[in-house]
């Protein structure tokens, strides 16, 4: 009696779990198969779910352009070029600057600590929209625009707080005690910053690196409005532009999609460990 | 010796004051950076939204007072721009919520396979805004879109429907494409919860009779309230500064039924030229969202942690 119970409470549960995963997968492998399909194919109606002649030209289009093919999917391969240094410049000055504030507000008592901790979690939820006038602004006339290095400059708005923030949470669970023992011993601040507490906060490190990568990867408003040329323009101003002017190239879109979405999603798969401990540490503290 | 430090009053002192100056050090060039990146912009910001100018380097401003906040408040459009930010804010972030807590709890069940949805939530969450959106956009297209092949497959219709050009559809379809993206998140962090409720209190609670119903609402759900209000206020700041996924679905249309806030403010910032408006209007936002960081501060630093 109590088995029958058991597998039928299995069973209701499974029904409920069919259409979770059919919900997160079914876009994105369409996305996948469209990106696989001729432009014939896709517009068939009803479309062909599962393409009869899959081809992999649209990818092919992107990395090695024949003349024939659009400026579009010619020019993709160079804005994911762009985003893949805008995003690791900006993840490698987070952690840096971040590491060393983040551990001035965890360990040293002073004055304004307190005060700093909460202005920096309140700039973190400043919409990029109420920046960007001035920032246009200043960078036009300085001549920044489509530079990469304004795209890095004002992506900071958004990351490093997001990053101080993470670190914060993360060096907080670093026993006081080992510090402790560490200046009994001698090791001045930056010594024990370094040779204890980074070491121990490995972990976090990396889930900071990881949803650093991840905001900057992703950021659109900045790029959308920054960047008009290929010096600076990054894989999600390039995808807008493929729905935008060439709205006939839509398996080109769903390739580039595609390709701008593997690097984001393939690091989260490998440090999804870290993620849960991130979100936690980040947002849950209270 | 070396704890001579700690017992010498005089030397402790003056450790404290070097501490000091180590912590603005360390503290000084995110602080240089923060500053300059977000501070000044918003103050700048407030400034110009006392002022007409059309966009660009170096062009004339006239002051004008308040002009630019009286305009707005006196335009109608401005109004139904924020009722359907409410009304995206309001569904979404219940949409999240709901969908979120039940897809936490279905993992908190542990079904057949619930470490592979665990594990599939990452994939939406990772997939960036404009990806979800292009993908989205073509899901919804109207003459050769996967939606309408499926539902005319099924026999729920019997033409293809343009979805993206009916206004009272273009904003609940933005939101669903913006569930699949967001929504993930939640379920990890309400899942992450539930998964630290000590198990003994449910237990307990079966012995004394409470079914899986009652233990969820009388158990589980009051001990979620920190998880859940921190939700909240995460989706509710994010949903009220929407802009990339309208931006690259609908860009507002059709006939203005999904222009959000920062669209607007986008708008008359860029397109328009009407950089006065825009700067007004983008400190009306700042404005909402410092009061919601202000809640949210309230929930993270509660008077007895001090």
């Amino acid at each position: 009696m109590k088995n029958y119970r058991k597998i039928f409470r299995k069973l209701i549960l499974f029904l409920f779990t069919v259409p979770v995963i059919l919900f997160i997968y079914s876009p994105i492998i369409w996305l996948f198969l469209a990106s696989l399909s001729t432009q014939v194919e896709l517009f068939s109606i009803p479309p062909h779910w599962i393409p009869q002649h899959p081809t992999f030209q649209n990818y092919l289009d992107i990395f090695f352009p024949s003349q024939a093919a659009s400026s579009v999917p010619r020019t993709f391969a160079v804005s994911l070029l762009n985003s893949i240094k805008i995003a690791s410049t900006v993840t490698v000055i987070c952690i840096v600057l971040g590491s060393l504030a983040a551990y001035a507000l965890v360990r040293i008592p002073f004055k304004y600590n307190r005060h700093i901790q909460i202005s920096i979690l309140a700039t973190r939820m400043i919409p990029e929209i109420s920046l960007i006038l001035p920032l246009f602004i200043v960078a036009s006339s300085l001549r920044l625009i489509n530079k990469p290095i304004l795209l890095v400059i004002t992506y900071l708005s958004f990351s490093l707080p997001y990053a101080i923030w993470l670190m914060v949470a993360f060096f907080q669970t670093v026993p006081i005690e080992l510090e402790e023992a560490a200046r009994l011993d001698g090791c001045s601040r930056l010594g024990i910053l370094f040779r204890v507490v980074m070491p121990i906060s490995i972990p976090g490190l990396i889930s900071t690196t990881m949803f650093i990568f991840l905001v900057a990867w992703d950021e659109f408003f900045f790029a959308l409005i920054f960047t008009s040329t290929l010096a600076a323009k990054t894989a999600p101003v390039a995808i807008a532009e493929f729905v935008g002017r060439f709205a006939v190239n839509i398996t080109g879109m769903m390739a580039g999609g595609f390709l701008a979405a593997v690097p984001p999603v393939l690091v989260a798969l490998i440090f999804q460990r870290y993620i849960v401990s991130g979100l936690t540490a980040g947002s849950v503290k209270g | 010796m070396p704890d001579n430090s700690i017992s010498n009053p005089k030397k402790r002192l003056s450790l404290r004051k070097q501490d000091e100056r180590i912590a603005w050090l360390l503290l000084a060039p995110s602080l240089l950076v923060i500053i300059l990146v977000t501070v000044w912009p918003i103050i700048y910001s407030f400034i110009l939204s006392f002022f007409v100018a059309p966009i660009g380097i170096n062009q004339i401003r006239t002051f004008v007072w308040l002009q630019n906040y009286i305009g707005i408040f006196k335009d109608p459009a401005f109004w139904e721009t924020i009722n359907r930010t409410l009304y995206f804010t309001v569904a979404s972030v219940t949409l999240n919520l709901i969908l979120g807590l039940a897809i936490a709890q279905l993992i908190h069940s542990h079904p057949w396979g619930w470490k592979f949805i665990r594990f599939s939530l990452i994939i939406p969450w990772a997939v960036p805004t404009i990806v979800n959106g292009a993908m989205w956009r073509w899901i919804y297209n109207g003459d050769f879109g996967a939606l309408n092949g499926a539902l005319m497959q099924f026999g729920f219709i019997k033409h293809y429907v343009p979805w993206l050009t009916l206004p009272s559809l273009a904003m609940p379809l933005v939101i669903l494409a913006d569930t699949w993206h967001t929504m993930p998140l939640i379920a990890l962090i309400l899942q992450a919860a539930l998964a630290g409720i000590p198990e003994e209190l449910d237990e307990a609670a079966a012995v004394d009779g409470a079914n899986a119903w009652q233990r969820f609402w009388k158990i589980r759900l009051p001990l979620l309230r920190p998880a859940l209000l921190v939700a909240l206020i995460i989706r509710t700041v994010e949903a009220f500064r929407v802009f990339d996924i309208v931006y690259i679905i609908t860009s507002g249309g059709p006939a203005s039924s999904t222009i959000t806030m920062t669209f607007l403010t986008y708008l008359y910032s860029f397109p328009y030229g009407k950089q006065g408006t825009g700067a007004a209007l983008s400190f009306i936002i700042s404005v909402v969202i410092m009061l919601l960081a202000l809640v949210y501060i309230r929930l993270l630093y509660r008077p007895e942690e001090n």
